[in-house]
């Protein structure tokens, strides 16, 4: 036990400040209410789904756990059901043989369905493309809402588009003045 | 030459980075090569298929199969006919193949003349005639044919208090998509069956046309935590192909991006192995060490995960003096932790009793499923090609092979703790060793040619083999992941565990689904 908290406390507290929400990843704009947006943000549950992707944009969310990102301290958690998320944060081009699994956990999951499509396979379809196998970009089996590029993207980039995908809208803000 | 004392004349292959032999046989011989190099207690490394219907009227459709021997790698091509392509079932001397048959099934269609017959990579979401890898099927895009919820046969357990759970393909974690169907006895696993091929994306219908320097990035893509060692074996195969030599610093510089792949990949496990057995502190720990190493990786190579570093001809980036001197500081900083962390590993009575006998697969199993790389190594299974069959620089580092006897889940968490040591040991022989010099070579396409990579990345030997046509693009390119070999090893060492330890132990193979999926 000693050596645990010995090694805790040396270690301290190595958590860095998340970037801001980055609005030019929006692919359509701000659904949610400003009100609602704003109490997603300290609530966010996200339910991740590979559909097809190499395992590069998993490992690198991955790392949004690790205490430097360390994205729960921001109020956002993964969930293991679509039934209990907010959000779905989709990987890789879809697969064809993933098709029926993606659109069932999208039907599965509660309003407001954030899709936030991750990495170049998930933006464009990417190096796959689309064939017999590949259905191509999330956005063309499921609507999408955020779309964050890169191959794959950084722990901070896919923060900046998971904040993005609750931050209130350009129109709400506008509108409050 | 001869080989294994059959009866088979092999030609050496040229230009490959470590021995590479291949012939042609008719299927009797090839019966008879499988059962010698069964006997001689080596194994089968990849099978794959190819259409060879436009070149020689002749040939048909062709079986390849590749071995690790003693000589080095052995390739035979089987001709098959173009009427009634079957070819002799290969799975009695290597169980590993079962799978991959059924794979050369889907994708070419060519069938083995007896074992499963069940389709593997298509799943009823494309027509059953529909074969992408032979010349003559059109392009589709994703929208042609509908996708449908596949009927698949899984093999059922029947009997009183027995009952099914179905997981997937989409887990609960932040992991690949896969199927696992267990039959279990209130918590005790009967049976485990998996059923794969989700993120099969076309990969290798994907290959065809491609220049041969634009495939080095696809192959960097087909298992994204192994694209190191994905891409050194396309590069290897590529410049067999173009008789192109990498300059020796390139070597090296590979070398360094390969080991440094491995430890990035050990550290990750080691942290959630922990957190399985809901130890979060080593979770958080080890993943803090992970995050240090790759933004290292970012800082010095250009690239976190080390994607695109390595491409044919040598290496896209160079080492200057301020980045070894940075490497070699980290590696002095990380072998400090990763002690301190396998003391507190070693004596934490909590984790130990859930990591010891848990997922256990026999040396003796092991043997006969033909298991493979770091799993195999847990159960006393020396393979390790860095040794085996050492390309440059390895032949100059002597490596030290990692081997555990117990094939539990704490015999694989002693090879990665051991394997972080070596790497570690290598990675600072590299960087003070290093030659001087260039680090890229050109690399012009050839025409008809073939070519092998063969490369120990971190879960196991990674296999590229590529052809190229008339016009000196890719012809016909396959990536073989070891997971092949090791998947069907997770079923056996799952039976008369609990179901809460089946996460445990697939965490402590960590097998790739998208590069056995392709």
């Amino acid at each position: 036990m000693f050596p645990m908290l010995r090694q805790i406390l040396r270690t301290g507290i190595v958590s860095e400040a998340p970037p801001a929400a980055d609005e030019d990843l929006r692919v359509v704009a701000q659904r949610l209410s400003d009100a609602v947006a704003r109490q997603l943000g300290r609530a966010l549950v996200i339910r991740h789904i590979d559909a097809g992707s190499c395992n590069g944009c998993e490992l690198e969310i991955h790392a949004l756990g690790n205490p430097y990102y360390n994205l729960e301290a921001l109020g956002i958690k993964f969930a293991a059901s679509p039934r209990h998320a907010d959000l779905l944060l989709v990987t890789g081009p879809v697969a064809k043989n993933m098709e029926v699994a993606v659109k069932r956990a999208y039907d599965a999951t509660p309003e407001p369905k954030l899709v936030v499509a991750v990495g170049d396979c998930g933006c464009t379809g990417g190096i796959f493309g689309e064939s017999y196998a590949s259905c191509g970009r999330v956005a063309n089996v499921i609507p999408v809402d955020v779309a964050v590029p890169g191959c794959p993207p950084t722990p901070l980039q896919l923060m900046q588009g998971i904040l993005a995908a609750i931050a209130p809208g350009k129109a709400d803000r506008a509108a409050k003045g | 030459m001869q080989i294994l004392e059959q009866s088979i004349v092999f030609e050496p292959l040229p230009g490959h980075a470590s021995p590479t032999w291949a012939a042609r046989v008719d299927a009797q011989a090839l019966r008879a090569f499988c059962a010698a190099v069964h006997a001689a207690e080596r194994r089968l490394v990849a099978l794959w298929g190819s259409d060879e219907r436009d070149r020689d009227a002749q040939l048909g459709f062709a079986l390849h199969a590749a071995f690790d021997l003693a000589e080095g790698l052995v390739c035979l091509t089987l001709p098959l006919s173009t009427e009634n392509p079957e070819f002799p079932d290969l799975s009695l001397p290597f169980p590993a193949a079962e799978r991959m048959q059924r794979a050369v099934r889907d994708t070419i269609g060519a069938r083995p003349d007896a074992g499963d017959q069940r389709p593997w990579l298509r799943h009823a979401n494309w027509p059953a005639d529909y074969y992408p890898l032979r010349r003559d099927t059109p392009e589709v895009n994703g929208s042609r044919y509908a996708a449908s919820n596949e009927d698949y046969a899984f093999v059922r357990v029947e009997g009183d208090g027995v009952h099914e759970i179905a997981v997937g393909p989409i887990h609960a974690g932040i992991i690949e998509p896969g199927h696992f169907r267990f039959s279990a006895m209130g918590e005790s696993v009967l049976r485990l069956e998996e059923r794969l091929g989700w993120t099969h994306k076309g990969i290798e219908r994907r290959f065809v046309g491609m220049a041969l320097a634009e495939g080095a990035k696809l192959a960097g893509r087909v298992s994204g935590d192994t694209t190191v060692a994905y891409a050194w074996a396309y590069s290897q195969a590529a410049e067999a192909i173009s008789g192109a030599m990498p300059p020796p610093r390139a070597l090296w510089l590979r070398a360094l991006l390969l080991e440094r792949e491995r430890i990035a990949n050990h550290l990750g496990d080691l942290g959630y192995l922990g957190n399985d057995v809901a130890l979060s502190f080593g979770l958080m720990q080890f993943m803090r060490l992970r995050e240090d190493w790759i933004r290292l990786n970012a800082q010095v190579f250009g690239h976190r995960l080390l994607m695109d570093r390595i491409v044919p001809g040598g290496v896209a980036v160079d080492l200057d003096a301020a980045g070894a001197q940075a490497l070699l500081a980290q590696g002095r900083t990380i072998r400090h932790e990763v002690r301190k962390l396998k003391a507190i590993y070693d004596e934490h009575a909590g984790l130990q009793d859930r990591f010891l006998t848990t997922g256990r697969v026999t040396a003796q199993l092991a043997k006969r499923l033909g298991v493979i790389g770091l799993v195999g190594r847990a159960s006393a299974q020396w393979w390790d090609l860095r040794c085996d069959h050492p390309c440059a620089p390895y032949d100059q580092l002597a490596p030290r092979i990692s081997t555990e006897r117990n094939g539990d889940v704490a015999a694989r968490v002693l090879v990665r703790f051991a394997e972080i040591a070596e790497a570690l040991r290598l990675i600072e022989t590299i960087i003070s060793e290093m030659p001087a010099g260039n680090i890229r070579s050109e690399v012009r396409s050839s025409a008809d040619r073939r070519g092998y990579g063969w490369i120990e990345g971190w879960r196991g030997d990674v296999l590229v083999a590529l052809e190229t046509g008339h016009d000196g693009k890719i012809r016909r390119g396959h990536c073989h992941d070891p997971s092949w070999q090791n998947w069907p090893a997770l079923e056996h060492a799952a039976i008369d565990n609990i179901v809460p330890d089946f996460p445990l132990i697939n965490k402590s193979f960590n097998l790739s689904y998208s590069g056995q999926d392709l």
